[in-house]
């Protein structure tokens, strides 16, 4: 079943006067509880078309469907609860909250996005903390944590929600590869247990052969798709 | 909401030195209002308590057009003894009157036999008088306290008069004056006490008793000058005056305007000047405390919106809705004025409680031995922290709102 449908997708943008074409006609579709890769060099628009699907940004052109919505006829309050029903983020430096505690910032989105009751909001955060291995950190600070500890406490925040889909930008570049593999396992898992979608985009070959499909960029066109493993 | 709240205030601490610094730079503020609030009001307080206490009352009531040519004492202003009568009905049915005084005022010379200056002369029935200014008598600072000192023949005369002619307790005086029908009427008096001038230097009221008043000025009725009134509650004195002057409304002159007219302290007493000048002083004092804190908090929360612009991005990305983000900044803001407020408030009631100790003294007038207490009052306090808690929150919405308003997009490129 799809669940994100592009057709002819086009986002431009102005650089102080030079108009840029970060996205050029690029359609493709994303199957549900897949682990889909965005690949190619910097710059050719792998961020924007996460941002497109994440409904953070507006393509200039074509359209886009996000878990059967449209996020282009959303108002801005409209997108805002649509995220966080249905979509969670891994950023590439794990943006995690500097003042809550691992715990903590895996629980804001039951306590400040879905105002989900505290038995439920225990059980479901000390779930995810176990399945990526963080439950030993539940009470360090972001500071108090390597890397690889972060993304894994960054990866159960974007699930902790139920999120039909989770957004991954770059989420192994700033890790060796020993994390960066880590961090792969622990998505195919998370995938294979709740049947997640997982989409990220990356320009690091080590992590591309975990990808069920790998979609490659190029100056803002999409100008392959393949299986994983191909 | 608890969790706003305990994530506004892990934000506080997460940098404890600025946070520290704006509590302190509020509660500097608080402090500096209540302490200046307590002193002033405290001062202004006492002064109006001695003024009105000592020799004014709380209100008079004249003949209409008296006030006007107070300073010549007219006698043909006096009320007349049906005004006086019918005044009197109205001041005992009149609720919230505790006491009252008739005084007949005039003008005399006042003779030791070898010198000769002019005085006002007050003529007061002595148990009236004492209890509507329960003051005066600890004004004598030579001669008897007791209330029975002012009798048949007695006068006590007032310190500037004494001193420059030598006159002393149980010396014999004359005073001399002039009626409404233009004779001259003498009559010998004891000098009973020295009175303290309440005011400074330039006091020249003496006080007899009314019967001899009368008799020098050749006087057969209940006539009067003014009355004094003491209420029982200052801070009803204007309700008080009101209702007085709704009973004495039958009482016209022959235009049908009110023939009486009562007028509170403030209307009498140049130094009401004074405490409206201290009322606006410390409304500019409370002007600068919001100043203070508004500049402060909106200082410190732009600054914390710049610097967590990316932050604001994360938590608007994953969802967090614009009106969340805002209570966020502004649950900020509001400890920030809360923790203010608080520490503000016990430092100041702190400070107070050691001026109190310390009894600082001070002089008003020729009075020297007064001390100062200064007094804030439980309702005042909650104001202030009131106050600078609405201004907080108030100074934090423009930011708050700011962090709101960010597109996630823009806010997560922020570098």
């Amino acid at each position: 079943m799809r669940l994100v449908s592009a057709e002819n997708l086009s986002k431009t943008y102005l650089l102080g006067e030079v108009e840029v074409r970060a996205l050029r006609e690029v359609s493709f579709s994303i199957e549900e509880g897949s682990l889909v890769s965005f690949v190619g060099p910097s710059g050719s628009g792998k961020t924007t078309l996460l941002n497109l699907i994440g409904c953070l940004d507006r393509p200039s052109g074509g359209t886009i469907s996000v878990a059967g919505e449209n996020p282009a006829a959303m108002s801005r309050m409209e997108k805002a609860r649509f995220r966080g029903d249905n979509i969670g983020f891994i950023f590439q430096n794990f943006n995690l909250i500097p003042v809550l505690t691992v715990y903590e910032n895996v629980e804001y989105p039951l306590v400040m996005v879905q105002s989900v009751a505290a038995a439920e909001r225990r059980r479901r955060v000390g779930e995810l903390l176990d399945a990526v291995g963080m439950t030993e950190h539940r009470d360090k600070r972001p500071d108090q944590l390597s890397g690889g500890q972060k993304q894994r406490a960054a990866i159960a925040r974007a699930l902790v929600a139920g999120p039909k889909l989770v957004l991954a930008d770059e989420p192994t570049a700033n890790l060796d590869h020993a994390t960066a593999a880590t961090i792969m396992s622990a998505m195919r898992d998370m995938t294979a247990r709740l049947g997640t979608t997982f989409v990220f985009s990356t320009h690091d070959p080590r992590v591309i052969g975990e990808a069920d499909v790998v979609h490659t960029l190029e100056d803002g066109a999409l100008v392959a798709s393949r299986k994983g493993g191909e | 909401m608890g969790n706003v709240f305990r994530i506004g205030a892990r934000n506080l601490l997460r940098y404890k030195r600025r946070t520290a610094l704006t509590v302190a730079l509020i509660a500097v503020g608080v402090v500096f209002y209540l302490v200046f609030s307590a002193v002033s009001g405290s001062f202004k307080n006492m002064m109006v308590g001695n003024i009105t206490d000592s020799f004014l009352g709380h209100l008079q009531v004249h003949r209409r057009g008296y006030l006007a040519a107070i300073e010549n004492l007219p006698l043909h202003l006096n009320m007349q003894p049906g005004q006086t009568k019918k005044l009197e009905e109205a001041l005992l049915s009149t609720e919230g009157i505790e006491a009252f005084s008739p005084r007949l005022k005039f003008g005399a010379a006042f003779s030791n036999f070898e010198e000769t200056t002019n005085i006002r002369v007050n003529g007061v029935d002595p148990g009236k008088e004492f209890r509507t200014c329960p003051l005066l008598l600890s004004r004598i600072v030579s001669g008897s306290k007791d209330p029975g000192v002012l009798g048949r023949g007695s006068i006590l005369v007032p310190v500037l008069i004494a001193r420059g002619m030598g006159v002393k307790v149980g010396d014999t005086v004359v005073l001399v004056a002039t009626n409404r029908d233009g004779s001259v009427n003498g009559k010998t008096f004891v000098v009973a006490g020295i009175l303290e001038s309440a005011t400074g230097p330039g006091g020249r009221d003496g006080y007899v008793h009314i019967e001899d008043a009368r008799e020098i000025l050749r006087i057969t009725g209940e006539e009067a000058s003014e009355y004094a009134v003491r209420v029982a509650r200052f801070d009803r004195i204007d309700a008080v005056r009101d209702r007085l002057e709704a009973n004495l409304s039958d009482l016209k002159t022959k235009d049908g305007s009110p023939a009486l007219m009562a007028n509170t302290w403030q209307k009498l007493s140049p130094f009401s000047n004074i405490a409206r000048m201290i009322d606006a002083l410390s409304f500019f004092i409370r002007i600068l405390l919001i100043t203070v804190v508004l500049i402060s908090i909106l200082s410190v929360m732009i600054m914390a919106v710049y610097e967590r612009v990316r932050e604001i991005g994360t938590i608007a990305a994953i969802g967090t809705l614009p009106r969340r983000i805002l209570s966020l900044f502004l649950a900020e803001g509001l400890l920030l004025g809360v923790t203010g407020a608080a520490a503000g408030s016990l430092v100041g009631a702190a400070v107070i409680a050691i001026l109190n100790a310390a009894k600082i003294p001070f002089a008003f007038g020729q009075q020297d031995n007064l001390l100062l207490a200064p007094v804030i009052d439980g309702p005042e306090m909650l104001t202030t922290a009131a106050l600078v808690i609405v201004v907080a929150v108030v100074a934090s919405l423009q930011p708050a709102w700011k962090a709101s308003r960010m597109e996630p997009i823009e806010a997560l490129g922020h570098v």
